[in-house]
């Protein structure tokens, strides 16, 4: 009886007349080509491993960033970030300086780029003609190609005697009388290194806002241009309104960039020890100074504590920019 | 006294502002839409010129430096005229070539595993918020780490510490393009590939990749562009070289070191030659880029029709 209902054509497909036939021409080039099963797992194994290996990357890094700062954490303790000496030769060292270096600069520099990137933003999405969209958001994105040693010549040869001739009387002048600006001006320090910095975070800034912008569904605007709003008021309770909070990430991201950045705030802001210094300004130092342990801990600790900063910093701002642009396509860079 | 009626009683009431003379209202509503457009129309303005300024300096600065000993010579000492970057072009390219060895194919892979197997999974979205948390380390802070890791192990400053610091930099953005672009592979494509019984391995290969590959090729560059002019991680870690080296185990020079070290020199020689030098990286980094994608448009790279 179980013959028969094999043989039924009716209960399955006809398996019998098929099991004769060859394989077909793809068929017989795969069974040739295929590896098979061990390739596959191999395959995925590898990518697997690939993906850990980031892991592993950042683990090695915070290891060896707090391996190496060991002998300062023990030497200094907390006192280490609020104390200001820096003095290799007798082994006493405080990062106040850095960090207050760092802070000023970056927060000015935010104060500087954050109107200046939203205006852009807003003229690119919501003002722009078709035309001139592309070229002006192309030239923005170019200042983001640019290296930071570039930025730094250009500033160091440029930006420093606008700044000691022209820009730096003017303020002295205007604004003197709040004192910001008293004492010698030599065209280099913070302020100097804050434009600089405005201008390197200014296309994060704005290209993320651009995104967050986009991302408002174009009812609102059509809603609130029925109702005779003028466009600025369309822009600010359609648009910017809804998307403040994905604005305020992107604003943080920008600071996170701005706390890492190197090379052109060295360059620009007068690694002189009386003045308020970079967090970086002992980098350049460590190739000239005979490299003592604790000396090398010491710069190595102040490594390991931006490094905290800036993984926070972004953390909080990939979450609120995430929080904006969920469910709308993402764009490469 | 009058008893107060229900009319007065109502006037009592805190009554809504008065609204404003309709005219003057619009006008002042004109008013602020044309001074916001205005504004937004200058910070765009005050935005480009930097980079125009930037680049019209190079051109004008760096132009009117080069010439052939620039490509030819190494450093001169302190005092005699001429020399060139020769060794710091040639350094730059053995450590550019080794960070892409190194972070390109791991960036790649692990963009892989992102779109192709861990997507939705927790073990992905702990790879890519990883990735996420790589990309914002800052420069200097890599360049520390690589330091404390290989420079201090080894006892000297090497080629191969500054082409790692460099290929760790390139990981994170390589993974995020390859996962995005992999994303926008539709799936009736690999479902097409896998019915006719084509390995997964094979239909990742000569499928997915294959048809994101300007897209990833794309992003490859864009991590390369990134890091060839990153000076900081290799303050610690190639250290820089004033002669002609190609030896891995031996500090090297590069372009963005030497242009640092010129910049901030005394000497109004060698500012003219760290302007050469900051336009001829410009113009590597764009001649780079430009060249694979015109490969990447014909050639046997090419993804899709």
């Amino acid at each position: 009886m179980p013959q028969l209902v094999v043989n039924d054509p009716g209960l399955s497909a006809d398996p019998g007349p098929l099991q004769e036939q060859p394989d077909s021409a793809v068929r017989q080039y795969l069974k040739k080509r295929s590896p098979g099963k061990f390739a596959d797992g191999a395959f995925g194994v590898t990518m697997l491993l690939s993906a850990c290996s980031i892991f592993l990357i950042v683990a090695l890094i915070v290891f060896t960033l707090a391996h190496g700062s060991k002998l300062s954490i023990h030497a200094f303790g907390w006192k280490f970030f609020v104390t200001s000496a820096w003095d290799p030769v007798n082994g006493d060292f405080g990062a106040l300086t850095f960090i207050f270096g760092t802070l000023a600069t970056s927060l000015l520099a935010l104060c500087i780029s954050v109107p200046l990137a939203i205006g852009v933003a807003v003229f690119i999405t919501e003002m722009c003609p078709a035309r001139l969209r592309t070229p002006i958001s192309f030239l923005t994105e170019l200042l983001a190609a640019i290296p930071s040693v570039v930025y730094g010549l250009w500033a160091l040869f440029i930006l420093v005697p606008v700044m000691r001739d022209q820009l730096g009387p003017a303020l002295a002048k205007l604004f003197g009388w709040t004192g910001l600006f008293s004492g010698d001006n030599f065209g280099l320090g913070i302020l100097t290194a804050s434009i600089i910095l405005a201008i390197m975070i200014l296309p994060v800034i704005s290209s993320i806002t651009r995104d967050v912008m986009r991302a408002v569904p174009v009812n609102q605007r059509e809603g609130m241009l029925a109702l005779g709003a003028t466009r600025w008021e369309m822009i600010r309770t359609g648009v910017l309104r809804n998307a403040r909070i994905g604005i305020v990430g992107a604003v943080i991201l920008g600071l996170g960039r701005a706390l890492g950045e190197t090379m052109a705030v060295t360059m620009v802001i007068g690694n002189r020890p009386d003045i308020a210094k970079s967090l970086f300004a002992p980098g350049y130092t460590l190739a000239s100074v005979v490299a003592d342990d604790l000396y090398v801990s010491a710069l190595i600790e102040i490594g390991l504590a931006l490094f905290l900063v800036t993984i926070v910093v972004n953390a909080i701002a990939r979450l609120l920019v995430w929080a904006v642009t969920r469910g709308t396509p993402s764009r490469v860079a | 006294m009058i008893e107060p009626t229900a009319q007065t009683k109502l006037d009592v009431l805190p009554s809504p502002p008065p609204l404003r003379n309709s005219r003057v209202n619009t006008l002042h509503r004109m008013f602020f839409d044309h001074l916001i457009t205005g504004l937004a129309i200058l910070s765009t303005v005050l935005v480009i010129a930097p980079l125009v300024s930037i680049l019209l300096y190079l051109l004008y600065k760096g132009a009117s430096s080069l010439n052939l000993a620039f490509f030819t010579h190494v450093p001169a000492p302190v005092g005699e005229a001429g020399g060139g970057m020769a060794n710091s072009i040639l350094g730059s390219g053995i450590i550019l070539t080794l960070a892409s060895a190194m972070g390109i194919p791991i960036g790649i892979a692990a963009g892989v595993y992102l779109a192709e197997y861990g997507r939705g999974s927790h073990l992905g979205n702990a790879v890519r918020f990883t990735a996420d948390v790589l990309n914002g380390v800052p420069s200097i802070v890599m360049g520390l780490a690589i330091y404390a890791l290989i420079v201090v192990r080894q006892g000297h400053f090497s080629a191969l510490s500054g082409g790692v610091a460099l290929g760790i930099m390139m990981i994170p953005t390589v993974t995020r393009t390859t996962e995005e672009m992999l994303m926008t592979v539709p799936h009736a494509i690999r479902e097409a590939a896998l019915g006719l019984g084509v390995p997964r391995w094979r239909s990742i290969i000569s499928v997915s990749l294959r048809t994101a590959s300007p897209g990833i090729i794309t992003g490859c560059m864009l991590a390369f562009a990134r890091v060839a002019g990153e000076t900081a991680p290799l303050l610690f870690t190639a250290f820089g070289n004033q002669f002609w080296s190609a030896n891995l185990n031996q500090p090297i020079g590069a372009l963005p070191l030497q242009i640092f070290v010129y910049a901030i020199s005394p000497y109004d020689e060698w500012h003219r030659l760290a302007w050469a030098g900051a336009l001829v990286l410009i113009m590597l980094i764009m001649v780079s880029v430009t060249l694979v994608r015109v490969v990447a448009g014909r050639g046997i790279l090419k993804g899709n029709q």
